[in-house]
């Protein structure tokens, strides 16, 4: 049993990763990626593509994509999303909708549907051992580790830093911070920006621990998304939070009937939407 | 008030002279499409039932996101769910297969509410992926039914004894009227009285509250006609089919070619969705065999439409050229003489920018 | 003299509804000038065009000279134009004390900084940790006033200050004013209350109906002629049957 529970935060913390990103763009724009999944995915084979391009240690290669990853974003929100902002949510979610196919019919031309991953060798099946029965992976929890960090360091830079109170202020109200002299829409392209580097770094774990193939997206923002709603939306806590109870949920529902993991995380879902629909810790705003 | 201007000097004027012919025009073309099972090749009519279910399920998600300013993608679960109990009445209760058709648009219907209690928590793009995850439930619950085949699917055996060429008659036929009836009742809501308050609603839910309209229910309406409407879209397509399975029945794709048929064509308009299909059929029929490249181009079309026509292409058309076809917009045609213009109009930069529907 | 910020002409539309109809307005540096006029007349509309909140032709609208029509807000401020908001408007995120930092983000430099403002007003170094939206009206208002001199404005342009708030607080708020003109501070004040108005500004402007129905040095105006000005009615109306 412990075994489990301890899976299901290691996959939580896995899950952290994949919505950090998510979390951001909605805190400070109110803009929901459905591409998110895609997203992470594309990350995954960028690194891959690099890793077979040069030749070199997939260390260097993950770290070169990242700042890729924050202008490509950066690009994106200024010139495509930043149009599709506003009252109405529509645009946005048909725009990235759109990005989401588009992503997983281009990786579908250049890598064709077999599962690939990146080759860390003898790094992808360590584990430490604790005690006679119980080992645990070196890589799960080089993730968990990240997921915490990037978490913190998240809510460091939301709290603390004046990006943060930048990032605050324009999502309260936009119209008064650009009377303050900000431009709204270079701040949305800064953490749009900085939730690629969130996804890459998600994507590049992703395709260590297991392997990826261009279609998976969409699953992967379902369990975003579920994250997200049982933590409550509004802080970065709060998600690391959800996405734990939601990896918790899948492990005991796998360790039930393997069948049942999946399943098993919609109904904790559901349950939440049900009973407490701000999540489990929702940071109210004023 | 202008003392001027008394009762008698204006009318509240909906439709026009093109629109009235048109429609006439479109009454001689169902006709002659009935007349088709006797004169056209049977892989037409196939084609046609396909296409179809996705003007209806289009048409449906139109309503839901345009008028009712819910945007799901999850409406699949509704298309599934009405082909399933389609089926299930057809192969188990020995109902007519044809006539189980309406009683899945009906379970869903129903199935909707629900439903709508656990989505409606929701809102905005929440809501959006909200309805994805639980499509993907009805997806998983019925791949863990055996009885209909679990993962892997079954077939529709109760028209088994009927002869092909009149099952592919029948089930055109059925789509023909199908298709009448979705825009019929799409037209006729949206006419009536409680279509203005949907508007009302979509425009600004709170002054529409204050105004005595009873949003919530005019949304759980609209969410269930929505409903009804992709069930019977899932009902049709799985009788001309015959063989369903969890992955097809519950498959995003249906929303997605939802969107790009509503999107091209024009959100919010009753048009949008027609113009839509034809634009969507006549890209399926000349660029799907290029598979990967083909959805990549739709994808990227869909972007383009909505960032630079925000209006899709119909409403681009109606606004540059003023056509409507089905038009429910209801003008006040004035007769005392117009006022004088304001001079030097300036372009005013919008302080709370509205979602441009129309 | 010439003035250092100008409108000539000025119209203003929302959306199909016209709001001003050619107003010409001036203002020179260094006074405190009041604009009244009833609710609808347009004054927050002629503050909003001269901050970039509502779109002005180019040349309908200059400061220093330089025509700054249909700029962005961001770019006004920075020239050094700053407003405090009709409604406060505070971000509900931010403390007091980030509130306030925010009015620096245009990176103008000059004599106003967060030691000033509290001394300014103590009560908000008090509770510079608190969310801005937790304090009381007259508070706020310290705070988005505060938070427009952070920018170091050359103008300082005041919406309805004393919208909202008990005559104790509204005096208290105005009792700073000199404090801020002392420097030199060129303020434009948006008032409903009159009295206030008169007794603070040097110059007045009254709006009615998106005109300017009537202006001049504040001591001379006579409580008649702001009536009439004001609500547009004439000196000697006759009673309808």
């Amino acid at each position: 049993m412990i075994e489990t529970l301890i899976q299901g935060l290691l996959l939580g913390g896995l899950y952290t990763l994949f919505a950090l990103g998510l979390s951001l763009m909605f805190g400070v724009m109110r803009l929901t990626n459905v591409a998110q999944g895609d997203f992470i995915i594309l990350a995954a084979f960028a690194a891959i593509a690099g890793v077979s391009l040069t030749g070199s240690a997939p260390l260097w290669v993950v770290l070169a994509v990242l700042p890729i990853a924050f202008c490509a974003g950066y690009l994106l929100q200024r010139h495509v999303l930043n149009r599709t902002l506003g009252k109405d949510p529509l645009p946005s979610l048909v725009v990235t909708f759109g990005l989401s196919i588009v992503i997983q019919n281009l990786l579908l031309e250049l890598f064709s549907a077999d599962p690939r991953s990146i080759e860390i060798g003898p790094l992808a099946t360590q584990s430490l051992q604790l005690g006679d029965s119980l080992a645990l992976g070196v890589l799960p929890l080089v993730v968990l580790a990240v997921a915490l960090a990037a978490t913190a360091a998240m809510q460091w830079m939301f709290a603390r830093t004046p990006l943060g109170r930048t990032f605050r202020a324009v999502s309260d109200d936009r119209e008064i911070a650009e009377l303050m002299g900000l431009k709204a829409n270079q701040v949305y392209a800064l953490a749009t920006g900085i939730a690629f580097v969130l996804i890459a770094i998600a994507g590049a774990l992703q395709g260590m621990r297991t392997t990826v193939s261009p279609s998976d997206g969409p699953l992967l923002l379902l369990f975003v998304f579920e994250a997200v709603i049982i933590g409550g939306m509004g802080s970065f806590w709060g998600t690391l939070a959800g996405a734990m109870i939601l990896g918790l949920a899948q492990q005991i529902g796998f360790r039930l009937d393997p069948g049942w993991g999946i399943w098993f995380g919609h109904l904790v879902f559901l349950a939440v939407l049900v009973l407490r629909p701000q999540g489990l810790f929702p940071k109210t705003r004023g | 008030m202008n003392p001027d201007m008394n009762p008698r000097t204006f009318d509240v004027v909906r439709g026009t002279d093109a629109s009235r012919s048109l429609l006439g025009a479109a009454a001689v073309l169902v006709i002659g499409a009935a007349t088709l099972p006797f004169w056209g090749e049977s892989s037409w009519m196939r084609e046609f039932v396909e296409i179809a279910c996705y003007f209806i399920f289009a048409m449906m998600w139109n309503l839901l996101a345009g008028y009712g300013g819910m945007v799901s993608i999850g409406q699949q679960a509704f298309f599934g769910f009405g082909g399933y109990v389609m089926l299930m009445l057809g192969n188990f209760a020995g109902v007519n297969p044809f006539v189980a058709i309406p009683l899945g648009a009906l379970a869903a219907a129903l199935v909707a509410v629900p439903v709508s209690f656990v989505a409606f928590r929701l809102a905005g793009g929440y809501f959006a992926i909200g309805t994805w995850v639980i499509a993907e439930v009805f997806r998983l619950s019925f791949a863990n039914v055996s009885a209909v085949g679990g993962g892997s699917g079954t077939t529709l055996t109760a028209l088994r004894g009927i002869g092909r060429a009149t099952r592919e008659s029948v089930t055109y036929w059925m789509a023909l009227g199908c298709v009448v009836a979705a825009i019929a009742l799409v037209y006729l809501f949206l006419r009536s009285k409680r279509g203005l308050a949907l508007l009302a609603i979509r425009d600004n839910e709170v002054a529409a509250e204050s105004q005595g309209i009873p949003v919530a229910r005019m949304k759980l309406a609209v969410y269930v006609v929505a409903a009804f409407g992709a069930g019977l879209a899932g009902a049709l397509y799985f009788v001309g089919n015959l063989r369903i399975s969890p992955d097809a029945a519950f498959s995003v794709n249906w929303t997605a070619f939802a969107i790009f048929m509503v999107v091209i064509g024009g959100i919010g308009r009753i048009e949008g969705p027609l113009v839509g299909a034809l634009i969507f059929w006549a890209l399926n029929k000349f660029l799907s065999d290029y598979g990967t490249w083909y959805l990549l181009g739709l994808g990227l079309l869909a972007i383009v439409v909505t960032i630079f026509f925000k209006q899709g292409l119909w409403g681009y058309a109606q606004q540059r050229w003023g056509w409507s076809l089905f038009p429910t917009q209801r003008r006040l045609a004035l007769h005392v003489s117009k006022s004088p213009m304001p001079a030097a109009r300036i372009p005013e930069l919008e302080l709370h920018p509205h979602a441009k529907h129309q | 003299m010439t003035a250092l910020l100008a409108t000539e002409g000025l119209q203003a539309f929302y959306g199909d509804a016209q709001a001003l109809f050619g107003v010409d307005f001036a203002l020179h540096a260094g006074e405190l000038l009041a604009i009244i006029g009833a609710n609808g007349a347009g004054k927050s509309t002629l503050l909003k065009c001269l901050t970039g909140l509502v779109r002005a032709p180019r040349d309908a609208v200059r400061f220093k000279g330089e025509p700054i029509g249909g700029l962005p807000p961001g770019e006004i401020v920075r020239r050094g134009l700053a407003m405090v908001p009709e409604g406060r408007r505070l971000f509900p995120s931010l403390s007091v004390e980030e509130n306030l930092l925010m009015g620096a983000a245009s990176g103008r430099s000059g004599p106003w900084n967060l030691k000033r403002l509290y001394e300014m007003f103590p009560i908000l170094a008090h509770k510079r940790g608190e969310p801005g939206t937790s304090l009381s009206g007259g508070q706020q208002q310290m705070v988005a006033l505060g938070r427009a001199l952070m920018s170091n404005p050359e103008v300082l342009l005041c919406d309805e200050l004393s919208l909202g708030l008990a005559p104790i607080v509204i005096r208290e708020i105005y009792a700073a004013m000199p404090r801020i003109t002392a420097e030199g501070m060129t303020v434009v004040i948006v008032e409903q209350d009159v009295g206030m108005a008169q007794q603070v500004s040097q110059r007045v402007y009254c709006l009615q109906e998106g005109r300017v129905s009537l202006t001049g040095r504040s001591s001379e105006l006579t409580r008649a002629q702001i009536s009439q000005a004001y609500f547009g009615l004439e000196a000697h109306a006759e009673a309808a049957p």
